[in-house]
């Protein structure tokens, strides 16, 4: 192909157009358009002082404000946490951590005393929190069968190729499937008042509402829909190699048994960061009068099941109250007053700037 | 397509009528293909080609690592969606164009062409003729292939062509058939013929062919002078016959076409070096993240193995950091998004669309508008600093007309005064019905002369009328057509005719004129030619009263050496008419005759015939006898050609140069006639500091004289710089004048300026340290020496110093070359304009071809990337489309740069806290919708659509054109900026919601620290961020960019939604993970609260930064300083006009002017060539119907002269067109014009007078003559011209006085609206800037309240 560039209709380009003489020639005019010819109607900012500093301005104030009453609002939230990993050897958890292995039977239980300097009031939300836990690495995240996890029976006994390594065990498929499922946070924590009488109340625990509404209802279903019969409905399946029951026996509410289990949603639902909390239990105000969790000293017991030194992770037991904005976040209202106060600042300087130098720019808004 | 090629020929044998024996050869056929693909072969060729590309193969490459699961970090969609679409939106676009092509191709070779097989004519397609058969050509016909011409209708064998579109020559050319077979006179013989050619085999050279004609067991030699080519056109020839030898592909014209060169812009190779950086970055990146996956999984990731193992054939951490490096190659690839080149390609096609709609570039004249034929060279405009043009077709109009003369020490065509109103053209057909109308005139003192007889003003006539060697032509009956070789004889004779001596005919020995009406037969004695040493001709002849006398015209320098003695007197105020002509830059010639007595000529004739006879050195002998002849001669006058310029081609160049644009002017014409268009068309100018002439012939000579030119140069910037600080006092006092304007103006606007004016002068920072103005005329033969290798710096230093530069007599090549030049040794951006031929190969060396669509046929346009129909559409071109297209390109640049390192960079903060896994932070799916979906549109709408200034501004400002010249608005700083942002604020976009959303939870208590809410915060920000930041960017906001911003933003909340809503999740539970996230994450106000501050804190420094920038180094601080630039001119300005306008300018600076006029006179510029003296001598070009029009002056009758005027108003011209023939005439055209030239010369002419009254007067006189005058002089267009006229009065206010834009904005639609002589471009251009704050007001309103403004300021 070597004429290419070259175009039949080229040739004979002149004969057809020149000549004056054809008066009924069709004009190759452009249309007048406004968008052809570039002229459509435009809005044309510039960044004047006008403009800016106001602007400048008016995000001081209106970032400033709320960053003090996130501060205030954030202040006002109670929470404590517990370090019950056990490395030290103060710690009461230590010879849980220490004799530690998967398939012991028998639970190995530490009590933790702690106390409380307030009382709580309005609902307290009750946290598990991991460190340096990485459900956030690839190879973890992807490590799960959504469609198993809803319900699916051909993935219950076929799961997906992402489970590996931990898809069946011993020929036999495993539900769930997949890492993130297999390592399962699997440590009981309860939590008992210490009357000054000296006697142990435990405070109910609610399991349930923990999880967001869309992964219980819609991600996660069991399979064989609402039969009742897990025992059936998982025949075949083998639990996961970590866990020491089948998933089907993990609540003894159906509505909270399976897959459904909100315990294995909230686990499911992997954490961005390798620190993270995990709700683990609501404690429901009772009573308008009294304070959900009272003044005093209070005991935490733990069924140590789940080993973290290996990786050197860290577990946590985390007590908090909540607000409008959610839970204890200090440093968002301490960025919006910085961000407020800096940009008042600038606004500020550049008024000065701008009063100083500014017959410059101004006289060249005028030439333009 | 895939027949084997046979091997490449040695020579070509073809035998006439033949088939058979031909075919043995496999010629190719007539058949032309340039469509690259058909229906079947186009997908794989297709994709073939586009994998050819390195950006599609690399992604391509991306796909297949994504295959392998270990790697893979996305989905395969990710990349192949892109991927999908860039390549299909190439094939689509491929596809159109070889449509299109398959469609020319069609037409092409379906054309009907006359065959002659077995004896009979045949209607045959074009693609079916073969080489070897004979073919019949008629008039006007389109050459079918290269054919040996056999026979002729025309005597001798003739015949005539145009090869407009083969070489741009838009003269005709003569083809002579072999003799011996023209000889048989009969077509029918030629059936019989069976004569065989061996030639030489396809090649591209146009002006060679050699071959052989063996028939009747002879040989006759065949060279070009007996082909026909493809591509010309038949004239004046009934029709030929001609053996076909070369066909289809192997024709001259296709084997010209060749692929050319693909030019590539500089932000493109940056594009590309960037691209190339961006890749190591990339490497970088993956390195850093693949060792810290090495450690991560040695320290960590091993101990972590109860939860998640390693994969098993992943056993070690050096392998699984190799296999992350892959990964993060994948997911970090964004940086370099396969969209960039796709979007690139889609903003210049937009911006070449606007090219090609602009009105203001469109030529109602020629019916053509402006047009990008490459796609890939916009913002290229945007940062030219040296044009390359060409003269003859391009400055210059390439018409001239006959503007003045001096007929025995009288002057005519004086516009006596130029303030006055402007003269009436005059009217020749009451005193000679013959006349041309397209003729125009304004001193009817010389009609008056003529028509009282004055024997002078008849003998210059007469001499005007029998003194040239043009050819008449009855086209057809009774209209007679001039063919003159140079445009100048044309003008000569066209004069002598409308003065009533018509030049009716010529035979080898007559010359028939019709004197006064009556015709008068000359019997030509003898012709001397016209060659360059002898810079005039002759021609002897012997009235019918049988007197001889010698009639000789000639260039003065020449012509007045060789006047009898008593002619002192005459001459020299002859000679002072000659000095005036050449100061307005006219050609000027010189017109004398000599009586002969029978002896003399006798005596005279016999040795020119010696000398005829003579064989050597027949040219010096001949010479040497027409020397001796015309001696003593008596001068009769002078005549001054107006080469026209083309429309506003001063003060395009004017404003390009105060563009910093340096022009060039390249041309192949003589030194004096390139000076003289030099200065007519301002880029030299009697202020310029000094012009050097090169024109030494030997490499030492050139060398020494640009070595001095240079000393010179330094020497006289340096006294310069010295005198400059004496001259602050005429400077402020300039200021005070300019002021006074503007004060008069009653504008406070102009008062904010002023003082800024009055500050001092900037320093002159010209190159190498050299102020004042300087310009260079080199010729041809010194060229050839100064390109030589070792003296191009040399010619370079020199020549860039200064600021208009001309090379005369320069051969095609030597064009190219100095381009070629400049290119290497300048680093600087070029574009060459031209029209002809001659042009093609600068306009292809050049980094932008731009092609004049003019009268020289369209080579040049089809060579170039750029092409209209008048030089001053480059104004528009460089400094409206190109300075656009070059800020939108770098906007676009900075922002596309910017938003995806921002995207991107997220995933390498994340793979600090992920274990460096290579996991994403955001959801698949908005990583293959972000750059295609999410964010696509606003930069594109941004790339195509935004504008900084109005074109008329930029127009008025030409300085705003630097920045593009200097490449300051995308280069690598810019760009190291561009990412710097981008990683701040994926800094932000990462850390911000992390630090937050790390301990945060929802009101409901549930932690707000997973992966997917993180993603939806992190990408909802990230779009909210970059949404603003195009919303900071965009500076012209039009409806589109608003739907673009505001629907993109839509579309991203919307797909989210849809994306993660339970209908979807239903039916493919396994793609799509994110269910739920966008409704339960959007709900939090703490993640809004999040979005709010991580915006902020994207935001704010670079709002910040940007109005300290405006307010402390304001981009338009060019602007500012440009008025100032403008202040200086116009000082100058009101010292010219003290003097009378420009022309007397010359009056001002007449010492100077005297060293220079001998440069300047005495342009004896015939674009002539020798030899057609001898041609009608022998009578060989004579034709028989010629001939016969020797009767005709006897023939006529009035009935026959109404007929032919009816015709040649209603065939030849429509009245319009007539009237912008003569368009240095103002107020023969249209109403607008005379209160434009009026106005502009009174603002220009009397300074002290308050310019409110002028304008008002002005305005007063123009609104009463419009009317009249235009229906006047164009009843045809009356109802049109009167509904413009208002607006165009109220214009010619404005656009006198301020912009030529202007002029052009409105003026543009009228026909003739656009027509401003010399003087007032001048006097414009140097008047508009005192009222420029007008001609905002009188632009973008439109008309009517331009009227307003008008009737407030009277």
């Amino acid at each position: 192909m070597m004429a290419s560039s070259y175009n039949a209709k080229d040739e004979d380009g002149n004969i057809t157009v020149s000549g004056p003489g054809g008066g009924a020639l069709r004009s190759k005019k452009p249309e007048n358009t406004a968008f052809k010819q570039q002229r459509l109607p435009a809005w044309q900012p510039i960044l004047t002082a006008g403009t800016v500093l106001p602007a400048f301005f008016g995000i001081g104030l209106f970032f400033i404000p709320i960053g003090i009453g996130l501060y205030v609002t954030s202040n006002n939230i109670k929470e404590l946490e517990i370090d019950y990993t056990g490395s030290d050897m103060s710690s009461p958890c230590f010879n849980c951590s220490q004799s530690f292995s998967w398939n012991s039977t028998k639970p190995c239980t530490c009590t933790i005393p702690f106390h409380l300097d307030q009382p709580y009031d309005s609902n307290v939300f009750m946290y598990y929190g991991l460190s340096n836990f990485y459900q956030n690495h690839r190879r973890y995240v992807k490590s799960r069968d959504d469609s198993q996890l809803n319900g699916d029976s051909g993935s219950l006994m076929k799961p997906s190729k992402e489970c590996e390594p931990y898809a069946y065990f011993e020929k036999k498929p495993i539900a769930p499937c997949g890492a993130i499922a297999n390592s399962m946070f699997n440590d009981t924590l309860e939590l008992f008042y210490n009357n000054p009488n000296g006697t142990k109340v435990k405070i109910p625990l609610t399991s349930t509402g923990i999880a967001w509404w869309t992964d219980k209802h819609v991600k996660f279903r069991n399979p064989g829909g609402s039969n009742p019969n897990f025992t059936a409905v998982f025949q075949g399946t083998a639990k996961p190699v970590n866990w020491r029951r089948p998933v089907y026996e993990l609540d003894s509410d159906p509505e909270n048994n399976g897959f459904i289990n909100e315990d294995f949603i909230v686990w499911m639902r992997t954490a961005a960061l390798p620190t993270f909390r995990k709700l683990y239990r609501i404690i429901q105000k009772k009573d308008d009068l009294l304070p959900t969790l009272p003044r005093g000293s209070y005991t935490l017991e733990v069924v140590y099941n789940y080993p973290v030194r290996s990786f050197e992770g860290r577990k946590r037991m985390i007590l908090s109250t909540i607000s409008w904005m959610g839970g204890k976040n200090p440093f968002l209202g301490i960025a919006y007053i910085t961000v407020g106060s800096v940009c008042f600042f600038l606004g500020v300087i550049l008024l000065i700037i701008h009063h100083k130098y500014g017959n410059r720019s101004n006289s060249a808004d005028i030439s333009s | 397509m895939f027949r084997k090629r046979p091997p490449p020929e040695e020579e070509r044998r073809v035998r006439a009528n033949d088939r058979e024996y031909n075919e043995k050869f496999q010629y190719a056929s007539n058949c032309i293909v340039t469509s690259k693909y058909n229906i079947i072969t186009f997908l794989p060729v297709n994709l073939f080609e586009q994998f050819q590309e390195v950006a599609n193969t690399y992604f391509l490459f991306l796909l297949i690592l994504q295959l392998i699961p270990q790697i893979s970090s996305l989905s395969w969609f990710t990349t192949i969606v892109p991927l999908a679409l860039v390549l299909s939106i190439t094939a689509v676009k491929d596809a159109t164009d070889d449509y299109f092509r398959h469609k020319s191709d069609n037409q092409v070779n379906n054309r009907q062409s006359q065959v002659l097989i077995r004896g009979s004519l045949q209607n045959e397609k074009w693609m079916n003729v073969r080489v070897g058969d004979i073919i019949k050509l008629e008039n006007n016909q389109f050459v079918a292939a290269d054919v040996l011409l056999l026979f002729s209708s025309e005597p001798h064998g003739l015949c005539y062509i145009e090869t407009a579109e083969l070489d741009g020559e838009t003269n005709m050319k003569v083809r002579q058939s072999v003799s011996v077979t023209s000889e048989p006179g009969d077509p029918n013989n030629l059936a019989s013929f069976d004569g065989e050619v061996v030639c030489e085999p396809p090649n591209n050279k146009l002006d060679r062919f050699c071959g052989t004609l063996y028939w009747r067991d002879k040989k006759y030699t065949l060279t070009n002078q007996n082909m026909l080519l493809r591509g010309c056109v038949l004239r004046n020839t009934e029709a030929c016959y001609g053996l076909v030898i070369f066909a289809g592909p192997d024709t001259k014209l296709m084997q010209n076409s060749g692929r050319t060169k693909f030019k590539r812009t500089s932000i493109d190779r940056l594009m590309n070096t960037l691209v190339l950086w961006i890749f190591g970055f990339l490497v970088c990146m993956g390195v850093i993240l693949a060792v810290g996956n090495a450690v991560w999984e040695r320290e960590v990731g091993s101990l972590f193995q109860s939860y998640l193992p390693w994969d098993p054939p992943v056993d070690n951490f050096l392998f699984s950091a190799f296999l992350s490096f892959w990964s993060y190659v994948i997911i970090l690839n964004t940086v370099v998004p396969i969209s960039l080149y796709v979007s690139v390609e889609v903003i210049r096609l937009g911006h070449s669309y606007f090219i090609n709609w602009d009105q203001q570039m469109f030529c109602s004249q020629c019916n053509t508008a402006a047009a990008a034929r490459t796609t890939t060279l916009n913002e290229e405009l945007g940062q030219v600093e040296y044009i390359f043009s060409d003269k003859t077709g391009t400055l210059t109009q390439n018409i001239m007309s006959f503007n003045k003369c001096s007929i025995n020490g009288q002057t005519y065509g004086e516009v006596a005064d130029p303030l006055g109103p402007q003269p009436k053209k005059l009217d020749f057909t009451p005193f000679n019905p013959l006349a041309d109308p397209g003729f125009c005139f304004y001193d009817d003192t010389l009609l008056e002369s003529v028509k009282v007889g004055d024997s002078h003003t008849h003998e210059f006539f007469r001499l005007l009328s029998l003194c040239h060697t043009v050819m008449s032509e009855e086209k057809s009956e009774g209209e007679l057509v001039y063919k003159a070789q140079s445009p100048d004889e044309g003008a000569l004779v066209a004069a002598a005719r409308n003065f009533g001596f018509m030049f009716c005919s010529r035979t080898p020995g007559t010359i028939t004129i019709r004197e006064m009406g009556q015709p008068v037969t000359y019997t030509l004695l003898a012709i001397l030619d016209f060659n360059n040493i002898r810079k005039r001709m002759s021609v002897i002849v012997r009235n019918p009263e049988g007197r001889i006398r010698l009639y000789c015209k000639g260039a003065d320098t020449v012509l007045l050496e060789r006047l009898h003695p008593c002619n002192q007197e005459l001459m020299n105020i002859t000679s002072d008419h000659l000095n005036e002509y050449a100061a307005d830059g006219l050609r000027t010639l010189a017109l004398a005759y000599r009586d002969l007595t029978e002896d003399e000529w006798e005596a005279w004739a016999e040795s020119h015939r010696c000398a005829g006879k003579a064989t050597s050195c027949r040219e010096d002998r001949l010479a040497a006898t027409y020397d001796q002849i015309e001696q003593d001669m008596m001068l009769l006058g002078a005549t001054a050609i107006e080469d026209k310029l083309q429309e506003g081609v001063p003060e395009t160049i004017a404003i390009l140069s105060l563009a910093n644009i340096k022009i060039w002017v390249l041309t192949g014409d003589k030194q004096e006639t390139a000076v003289n268009i030099g200065y007519s068309c301002k880029m030299l100018t009697d202020d310029m500091t000094e012009v050097f002439i090169i024109s030494g012939h030997t490499v030492q000579s050139v060398r020494q004289e640009l070595r001095r030119a240079r000393e010179r140069m330094i020497e006289l910037s340096r006294t310069r710089d010295g005198g400059k600080e004496e001259g602050t006092g005429g400077w402020s006092e300039a200021c005070f004048m300019g002021n006074g304007v503007r004060e008069g103006q009653g504008r406070d606007v102009a008062g904010g300026v002023k003082q800024l004016q009055c500050s001092p002068p900037p320093p002159s920072n010209l190159t190498d340290n050299i102020s004042g103005e300087f310009a260079l005329v080199i010729n041809g033969h010194s060229l050839a020496h100064a390109l030589e290798a070792d003296m191009e710096t040399e010619f370079v230093s020199t020549a860039c110093a200064c600021k208009a530069v001309i090379c005369c007599r320069v051969t095609p090549l030597q064009k190219a070359q100095v381009v070629e030049l400049i290119k290497k040794h300048k680093k600087a951006v070029t574009l060459a304009i031209g029209d002809g031929a001659n042009d093609v190969g600068m306009i292809k060396s050049a980094h932008i071809g731009v092609g004049i669509s003019g009268q020289e046929g369209i080579q040049a346009a089809l060579a170039s990337d750029y092409s209209f129909s008048q030089f001053r559409f480059l104004q528009r071109l460089l400094l409206v489309h190109g300075r656009w297209s070059y800020l939108r390109m770098c906007r676009f640049l900075c922002y596309f740069f910017y938003k995806n390192f921002a995207f991107t960079m997220v995933h390498f903060w994340f793979g600090f806290f992920c274990g460096f896994s290579a996991q994403t932070v955001y959801d698949q799916y908005f990583i293959t919708l972000y750059n295609i979906v999410y964010t696509s549109l606003p930069v594109l709408a941004m790339g195509i659509f935004d504008q900084d200034v109005p074109d008329h501004r930029s127009l008025e400002y030409p300085k705003l054109y630097e920045p593009g010249q200097l490449n300051l608005l995308f280069n690598k700083r810019e760009f190291f900026i561009c990412i710097a942002q981008g990683i701040y604020t994926s800094v932000v976009l990462f850390f911000v919601p992390y630090t937050v959303l790390s301990d945060a939870t929802q009101s409901t208590g549930v932690p707000l620290a997973d992966h997917q809410t993180f993603a939806m915060t992190t990408a909802t920000a990230l779009v909210i961020v970059v949404s603003v930041q195009i919303a900071l960017g965009t500076g012209f906001w039009t409806v589109i960019n608003h739907v673009c911003v505001w629907g993109s933003l839509g579309s991203y909340f919307t797909i989210m939604f849809a994306l993660h809503s339970q209908t979807l999740f239903r039916i493919f539970p396994s793609q799509f993970h994110f269910v739920g996230s966008a409704q339960s994450t959007l709900l939090q106000p703490v993640v809004w609260l999040t979005i709010a501050l991580a915006t902020a804190i994207c935001i704010v420094p670079v709002l910040a930064v940007r109005f300290l920038k405006l307010a402390l180094r304001p981009r338009l601080s060019d602007t500012v300083r440009y008025t100032q630039l403008v202040r200086q001119k116009k000082r100058k300005a009101v010292s010219r006009s003290a003097g009378g306008g420009w022309r007397s300018a010359g009056s001002v600076s007449e010492g100077r002017l005297g060293t220079r006029g001998g440069s300047r006179r005495s342009g004896y510029a015939f674009a002539h060539q020798e030899g057609f003296g001898e041609l009608i001598t022998s009578g060989k070009n004579m034709r028989l119907s010629s001939l016969a029009l020797a009767t005709f002056a006897s023939r006529h009758s009035s009935s026959w002269i109404d007929t032919l005027r009816r015709k040649k108003h209603t065939h030849t011209h429509t009245p319009p067109s007539t009237s912008e023939e003569c368009s240095s005439a103002p107020s023969c055209v249209s109403g607008s014009v005379p209160p434009l030239s009026n106005s502009s010369s009174i603002l220009g002419g009397s300074q002290d007078t308050p310019i409110e009254e002028d304008v008002g007067t002005a305005s007063a006189q123009n609104t009463q003559t419009v009317p009249t005058s235009s229906a006047q002089t164009q009843p045809a267009l009356a109802p049109d011209s009167e509904a413009t006229a208002p607006q165009d009065s109220a214009l010619a206010l404005s656009t006198g006085i301020f912009t030529s834009p202007a002029v052009r904005y409105h003026g543009g639609d009228s026909p003739g609206g656009w027509t401003v002589s010399l003087g007032t471009v001048q006097e414009a251009l140097f008047g508009w800037k005192g009222i420029a704050v007008h001609t905002n007001a009188s632009n973008s309103p439109g008309a009517p309240s331009v009227a307003k403004e008008t009737s407030q300021l009277e």
